[in-house]
């Protein structure tokens, strides 16, 4: 038998785990990149796309899994149940697969009351039912109270692509067009307002949603290369992952991202950048220039695309990062964030 | 929220800017004493549309940056005893000590806690009454009032286990030293927004008057700045050197008078040391006597006897925060210093001018764009 060799990079991972290496910017790339890919490397894992795309009979199969482990588990648009079903069914969706089944783990606090799990179980049942999926296995533990904030849910998808569908960042070429489904920061900002029980005077809903409409609105158009939902680390950071992936260099244009103006408000005010913070009912899509206006025009008909819109090119320029024009017309880098964003001093 | 998109108009902008590039004949030095306005030029992109005739250098305006490396060792030093809670600012935890940050501390099971407001400072100390709970305060006159308003709240509430860790600079008496010093060469300012709120105009009239350079307090949107280096050349072209409000919208020339009554009721001007740049007179403010209960270095002084600090050699952050050097020029930028492993405080803190270049520049330059 081969002997276990000890990944190199592994060294450079820092002595603990800090909370930004769960945020989705550049420590938690590091982490996967240094350790989880280092020691599971195959062809699947490789891919790093939100889901493995799996050799199957009768078609090929997508698989995906994610914890949720939000704070706090209700906010205004949703809880932690519609999230932990529409995050999975979304990572299956934006592969191209049609998703099918689902398993579900719950880890309890001690203490949880019974009437929340019942109200999370009940938004999962419904956030299925809309997906088109059933919950067909599942695990549950419960942990001594103060060891989680109530409860975590982990969801993992299996779903089935149809013949034809190859999306990846492998496809996107030099002046490609990109696509965005809506506003950006709205879960992300209705999260913060409940986690920090600030007081502002507008109510920001989650865009919690599933995406499985919108994409199935565009899956036969040939000229879409890739898709992507931005959810934690937001727009910039998928923007990032794609222009890495592809060698490329995603620019988007400031003036055409939409952002409501409560959620732009909240961020001036806590000295954060909205394109970082998350969603959970967008899509980014990345499609040949001459289908652009066509896939604008299908996704405006369902209602989680409504916004629709071109926000940017994909060019040759700064080979790897993304990239926004602002407002000024000024061109800047759209780095991953080092760290959690933290609100500014003054 | 409409006045935002106001202040964000392009067709606006495009006006300024014209304006600008007419009225600058020759290159200017403006230096924009707030971190949070390096961090808006570089944000929207104004440093690249206005060089080369307008050079923006960036002042000692964040208050992470400036904090001494001792204060931190100190509030790490709070954060190791038993039973006691540090919350402050999100900045600040990530703010490298001799050999630690805060956010380490954290991750070996300190109990730091990250706040928004003095105020929530405060209700933990309330909620935890077996705790020892110290603020660790940072800031200009931004937050001073508010966290001596901190001070008022839990002596009316009784509170006897809450107290601040304070490190409070002001602005003035540092743009003093910087005119003073003749390495530094700036022609103009873009004077604090949000200081401003507080402290009103006047306090800045010295350096128009004894100085001659104009200064213009600005507000943070990117018209808000456009409109103050059109106010600065302005000021030039009509052989003015005055103070004048741009962020009319939240700056009066008299401040919060109730805001400047709490500050100086509980703070006190104290010679103070700024990381890099050494020791001002009277540029920060301590805890009067009257307060001591509440001032954690008086508290905890037997906790706080520390060996003394060490700095990295390799950082120029001072020459940084005073304008005389670019981030450029420091050996350590971008390659040993890097927003994911700070050496510098200028490379922590959002505001600071080290993470603003590298955040929205270095990888551009480093990738042969247009500013290689």
């Amino acid at each position: 038998m081969e002997e276990r060799r000890t990944p190199p990079r592994a060294h450079t991972l820092p002595e603990t785990i800090q909370l930004a290496h769960g945020t989705g910017g550049r420590l938690t790339h590091q982490l996967i990149e240094q350790l989880f890919l280092e020691y599971f490397r195959n062809p699947y894992l490789e891919g790093m796309n939100d889901q493995a795309i799996l050799p199957g009979e009768g078609g090929r199969l997508a698989m995906s899994t994610d914890a949720f482990v939000v704070k706090p588990y209700r906010f205004p648009g949703g809880n932690i149940g519609d999230l932990a079903v529409n995050g999975t069914v979304n990572d299956l969706v934006v592969g191209g697969a049609t998703p099918l089944y689902l398993s579900a783990s719950f880890i309890l606090e001690e203490g949880l009351p019974v009437r929340d799990l019942v109200e999370v179980v009940e938004s999962m049942a419904a956030a299925s039912a809309v997906a088109g999926v059933q919950v067909v296995t599942g695990d549950t533990k419960v942990v001594e109270r103060g060891s989680a904030d109530g409860l975590y849910i982990t969801t993992s998808g299996i779903g089935r692509i149809p013949e034809g569908i190859d999306w990846g960042p492998h496809r996107i070429r030099e002046g490609d067009v990109v696509i965005l489904s809506g506003s950006v920061g709205d879960h992300g900002a209705s999260v913060m307002i409940e986690r920090f029980e600030m007081e502002f005077d507008t109510q920001i809903e989650s865009d919690t949603a599933c995406l499985r409409d919108l994409v199935e609105a565009v899956r036969d158009v040939p000229g879409i290369r890739c898709m992507r939902d931005p959810t934690r680390g937001g727009l910039a950071t998928t923007l990032n992952e794609l222009s890495q992936s592809s060698g490329l260099n995603l620019r988007i244009r400031e003036r055409d991202v939409p952002i409501r103006d409560e959620v732009r408000g909240l961020c001036e005010a806590l000295g954060i950048d909205p394109l970082y913070v998350a969603n959970e009912g967008k899509l980014v899509c990345v499609v040949a220039p001459e289908e652009a206006e066509e896939v604008v025009r299908r996704m405006r008909r369902v209602k989680e695309g409504r916004e629709a819109r071109i926000i940017g090119e994909v060019t040759g320029e700064l080979p790897g990062l993304a990239s926004l024009e602002t407002l000024l017309g000024a061109v800047r880098v759209l780095d991953l964030l080092a760290v959690e964003q933290l609100p500014r001093i003054c | 929220m409409k006045y935002v998109d106001e202040y964000r108009d392009p067709a606006m902008a495009e006006h300024l800017i014209e304006e600008i590039r007419r009225l600058a004949e020759e290159p200017i030095s403006i230096m924009e004493i707030c971190g949070g306005h390096t961090h808006a030029i570089f944000r929207a992109g104004i440093d690249q549309v206005l060089e080369p005739q307008i050079r923006f250098l960036h002042g000692p305006g964040c208050p992470v940056c400036v904090t001494p490396i001792e204060k931190i060792d100190r509030a790490i030093a709070l954060a190791r005893r038993p039973k006691t809670i540090i919350a402050t600012y999100g900045d600040m935890l990530r703010v490298p000590g001799s050999e630690s940050t805060l956010l380490k501390e954290k991750a070996k099971g300190a109990q730091v806690k990250m706040v928004y407001s003095s105020l929530d400072a405060v209700a933990l100390a309330e909620k935890h009454p077996d705790f020892e709970v110290v603020f660790f305060a940072v800031g200009f006159e931004t937050t001073i009032p508010a966290n001596g308003f901190s001070i008022l709240r839990a002596r009316e509430l009784g509170l006897r286990n809450y107290s601040v860790l304070c490190n409070h600079v002001l602005v003035p008496p540092v743009i003093r030293f910087l005119l003073e010093d003749p390495d530094v060469q700036i022609d103009a300012f873009i004077g604090p927004g949000h200081v401003g709120t507080v402290v009103g105009s006047e306090d800045y009239r010295f350096i128009a008057e004894e100085f001659g350079r104009p200064v213009v307090i600005s507000g943070f949107e990117p018209n808000d700045i456009l409109q103050s280096v059109y106010m600065i050349l302005k000021q030039r072209q009509e052989g003015r050197r005055q103070v004048e409000i741009q962020y009319s919208r939240a700056v009066k020339p008299e401040g919060n008078v109730r805001a400047r009554a709490v500050l100086n009721r509980i703070f006190e001007p104290v010679d103070q040391e700024w990381r890099g740049i050494g020791t001002i007179p009277r540029s920060g403010m301590a805890i009067r006597e009257e307060f001591r209960d509440y001032d954690a270095e008086f508290k905890f002084q037997s906790a706080l006897t520390l060996s003394p600090a060490q700095e990295s050699p390799a950082c120029i952050c001072g020459e940084i925060t005073k304008g005389v050097k670019e981030p450029w020029q420091c050996e350590s930028f971008g390659t040993a210093c890097t927003p994911d492993n700070p050496i510098g405080t200028c490379m922590v803190s959002s505001e600071g001018t080290c993470a603003a270049y590298y955040k929205y520049q270095f990888l551009k330059r480093a990738a042969g764009g247009m500013l290689g």
